[in-house]
């Protein structure tokens, strides 16, 4: 498969000092009240099982956020999706909305376990199918606009788009701390976020369209570091 | 209760001037957003933030709807004594949260 | 083959689909609200710094930091940092009441910046005198909005 940037480069260093310091520091960093949410819905007992995450998981799930999406029972599930199976499967509770207060806690409390680590996705197998689809999608023209993710990130990262500099899209620090948003939002938000500026009609939340380019997003940022909870402008 | 994420340092020397960041989490609607539908989003904002240090008042703020959601605030004061810093934001519609951290002063 | 100039108008027009409202405090809001923290003072330039980074990437949250020449002692302090915005929607930004206890007279936050301007820090000293700070900002435009939900 194609990986067109030379050099991988995070989002983070295409920000001004300012929004990498609030990032740095986590008595700054937003997204860190979103961490300390999931780590108390961690050990909090819901459904009708009456059990919490810590009474299967423990307080380790280091790594595993790196490790995601991937293939479970022939499907490929996000981490958000995992989250959901527990919920259902073994907690016997209702699944958790993306984008809801849980559900973003509960990803950032997880991915914020493995920040530092490097990203590391199953190329082979099961997954192969799944990647390709992925990046089949990438470079994919859509919408109104006719473009394809490719076209910005790939071939005019750095150039700048209404006055920011265009980032290469390594999906490296979700669920992200975007100022524009003035809240933290999961790699789908940011997805569907481009496809409608580009004038296409978005993904449904959890539509395997949508987890087969997290999947080859992260592939194209394999071994690079997980900066969860990353800010964003 | 909100989230909230303090800093103070644990131990200063008597007279010394320490830095404190305090982070809380509020949307902060600024009362001039619109919804999808064109209905006017009202305000639902932080007032004030108060630090005090065992008791007494050592800094306050006022927010508008021009501070950030959630607010961050950063300032020194100096130690004194041994004790608690504690910290209080209140704002819009009953909103008020609380939150302390200990110092020793040697 | 999409032109590059074609390909940033496009892109452009995408961002530009949904602009938020635009109020604007009229100058005489900010006149008013300066009047309301000075009383009419006179403010003199000089022993306050406004720092702010020049090119804002999102105006929904800009470190903001004014630093106030003060020595700081229960004789000589400074009592309040006051920002101002004349192009937000509001003048007032952040007030911030400090004493001899602060030991220096600096503080950080995070403000909301409309657009581009120039921002002003007024401190109040003990000696009830007032000196001002100012610093003009240029807001880029986000380049993905999304619309509120």
């Amino acid at each position: 498969m194609a990986q067109h940037p030379a050099e991988r480069r995070s989002g983070y260093l295409d920000m001004s000092p300012g929004t990498r310091a609030m990032q740095d520091d986590d008595a700054t960093n937003p997204g860190m009240l979103w961490v300390l949410d999931g780590e108390a819905l961690w050990g909090r007992k819901a459904g009708a099982a009456d059990k919490a995450c810590a009474d299967c998981h423990g307080a380790g799930m280091k790594g595993v956020a790196a490790r995601y999406p991937r293939v479970s029972d022939d499907k490929l599930i996000d981490l958000e999706q995992r989250i959901n199976l527990c919920r259902t499967g073994r907690q016997k509770a209702p699944a958790l909305a993306y984008e809801s207060r849980e559900l973003l806690a509960l990803t950032a409390y997880i991915g914020f376990q493995s920040r530092g680590l490097p990203i590391e996705v199953d190329e082979t197998g099961k997954t192969k199918p799944f990647l390709e689809a992925g990046h089949a999608a990438y470079h994919r023209r859509q919408g109104q606009l006719n473009l394809a993710c490719a076209q910005c990130h790939d071939e005019r990262y750095g150039a700048r788009l209404a006055g920011n500099p265009i980032p290469q899209g390594q999906a490296t620090g979700y669920p992200i701390y975007r100022l524009e948003w003035q809240g933290l939002g999961s790699l789908q938000r940011r997805l569907r976020n481009c496809m409608i500026g580009v004038r296409a009609e978005p993904y449904a939340y959890g539509s395997p369209e949508l987890v087969e380019l997290e999947l080859y997003l992260m592939w194209r940022a394999r071994g690079m570091k997980l900066e969860t909870p990353a800010v964003r402008p | 209760m909100a989230r909230t994420i303090v800093r103070v340092p644990p131990k200063a020397k008597k007279g010394e001037i320490i830095e404190i960041k305090a982070l809380v989490g509020h949307v902060m609607e600024t009362g001039f957003r619109h919804s999808e539908t064109g209905a006017l989003i009202p305000r639902d904002i932080i007032r004030t933030f108060v630090c005090s240090y065992n008791g007494a008042e050592v800094f306050r703020a006022d927010f508008h709807p021009a501070t950030a959601a959630n607010p961050l605030i950063e300032f020194s004061t100096i130690a004194t004594e041994s004790g608690m810093l504690e910290f209080r934001w209140a704002g819009d519609n009953g909103f008020t949260a609380e939150a302390s951290a200990p110092i020793t002063v040697e | 083959m999409i032109s590059r100039r074609r390909f940033l108008v496009l892109a452009c027009a995408a961002a530009a689909a949904s602009p938020p409202s635009r109020a604007r405090a009229t100058p005489a809001a900010m006149q008013e609200a300066i009047a309301k923290v000075t009383g009419g003072a006179v403010v003199s330039k000089g022993r306050v710094r406004l720092d702010v980074a020049p090119l804002i990437e999102n105006g929904n949250s800009v470190v903001l930091s004014v630093g106030v020449d003060s020595p700081m002692t229960a004789a000589e302090y400074v009592k309040a940092i006051h920002v101002f915005a004349p192009a937000n929607p509001l003048p007032n930004m952040v007030s911030a009441y400090l004493g001899p206890r602060s030991g220096r007279a600096r503080i950080t936050t995070r403000v909301r910046v409309a657009d581009s301007q120039t921002l002003m820090a007024i401190a109040q000293l003990s000696d009830g005198s007032f000196w001002s700070d100012s610093a003009a900002v240029v807001v880029t435009l986000a380049a993905c909005t999304e619309e509120v939900k």
